[in-house]
């Protein structure tokens, strides 16, 4: 039995009910019922989590970091996006 | 209700959990995959932890002043009273899921009957023990019907595994004198009872696992009256060897 012949999962974990399920690593499995079983042993052992999602990693699809460039940068000559141009009226609270 | 019937009876709860984490400890870097090296010695923590529990409470009956390391760690072979099952080597991977299967089908039930039990402290230790070990048996199903109902090899090392490990699964519903006081007080259930939803966890996975259950019906018991395998004195050389080499240390 080889490691590589398995699929990889990715593993999100809720930490606490009303929290989004975060991503926290990935694992090798048969399938989804020992990714679950997996990462219950490899990501929960100290109490982190509440709730645990897996998904196959091939089912992902990422930007591509060659392209990163194109995608991420243009954004960042960009401040007038942050709403940090605007007086705050003095009457206005918890902002 | 007699005091030594109870503290027999909590001695082979705790000896069977000693003693089979002590074997899936020996899994601890050798696992087949990482996943698994750490499902498996979670499984051994899990197992070494509900002995702890137990013996505290079988060194509060006998009231002899021994606590649960000298209980665990500094008696004679003869006076272990584990089932032959879980001292058997682990083989390889089936093996030991096979042995995992047939003692976590036993375990959960009698857990769950222990629960109701008269006696207050066994009915805790049973109901804290009860989610580790519902989640154990999830666990070994999920790898007999996998390794049963997967490649040729497997099947045919799952099988392997059954036909080599039967003999030794009459033993876990053994009972005595002891057991039969116990149960008339209400503290533990009839064995016929744990013993019929074995059969069922056990029929249920097998035949979904398209395994067969051997037709000789070779029966090999001892080991709850002190009498065990070869393999046993090489376990406890090991599990003993810092308490005997290095007495009352703790760490």
């Amino acid at each position: 039995m080889s490691n590589s012949d398995w699929p990889l999962w990715e593993v999100f974990i809720r930490s606490k009910q009303g929290l989004n399920h975060k991503h926290v690593g990935s694992l090798r499995a048969p399938d989804a019922t020992l990714a679950l079983e997996n990462a219950r042993d490899v990501y929960t052992r100290r109490s982190e989590g509440i709730s645990i999602w897996v998904v196959e990693s091939a089912h992902i699809h990422a930007t591509d970091i060659d392209q990163a460039d194109a995608f991420f940068e243009p954004s960042d000559t960009k401040i007038y996006r942050h709403p940090t141009f605007y007086e705050v009226p003095d009457g206005v609270k918890h902002m | 209700m007699q005091q030594d019937s109870l503290f027999e009876y909590v001695m082979r709860l705790s000896d069977d959990s000693l003693i089979l984490g002590q074997r899936l400890g020996e899994w601890c870097g050798h696992g087949p995959i990482l996943e698994e090296d750490i499902a498996i010695t979670n499984i051994a923590l899990d197992l070494i932890g509900q002995s702890i529990s137990l013996y505290d409470f079988a060194a509060e009956l006998e009231a002899k002043g021994r606590n649960h390391d000298q209980l665990a760690y500094l008696r004679y072979e003869n006076e272990y009273k584990n089932v032959l099952l879980v001292e058997q080597p682990n083989g390889d991977f089936a093996m030991t899921m096979l042995r995992q299967f047939f003692f976590d089908a036993f375990r959960l039930p009698l857990y769950e009957a222990l629960m109701q039990s008269r006696v207050a402290q066994l009915a805790a230790i049973a109901a804290k023990s009860v989610k580790e070990t519902r989640y154990h048996l999830k666990h070994s199903s999920e790898w007999v019907i996998r390794l049963g109902d997967g490649t040729e090899e497997s099947h045919m090392r799952a099988q392997a595994a059954i036909d080599h490990l039967w003999r030794y699964t009459n033993e876990l519903f053994y009972e005595n004198a002891h057991d039969q006081r116990l149960q008339e007080s209400g503290a533990v259930p009839l064995m016929s009872d744990i013993k019929e939803k074995w059969q069922k966890t056990v029929h249920e996975v097998l035949q979904e696992a398209t395994l067969q259950l051997p037709s000789n019906n070779w029966k090999f018991d001892g080991g709850r009256e002190g009498r065990h395998s070869e393999h046993m004195g090489y376990i406890l050389s090991d599990l003993q060897y810092m308490q005997r080499a290095y007495p009352n240390m703790e760490w």
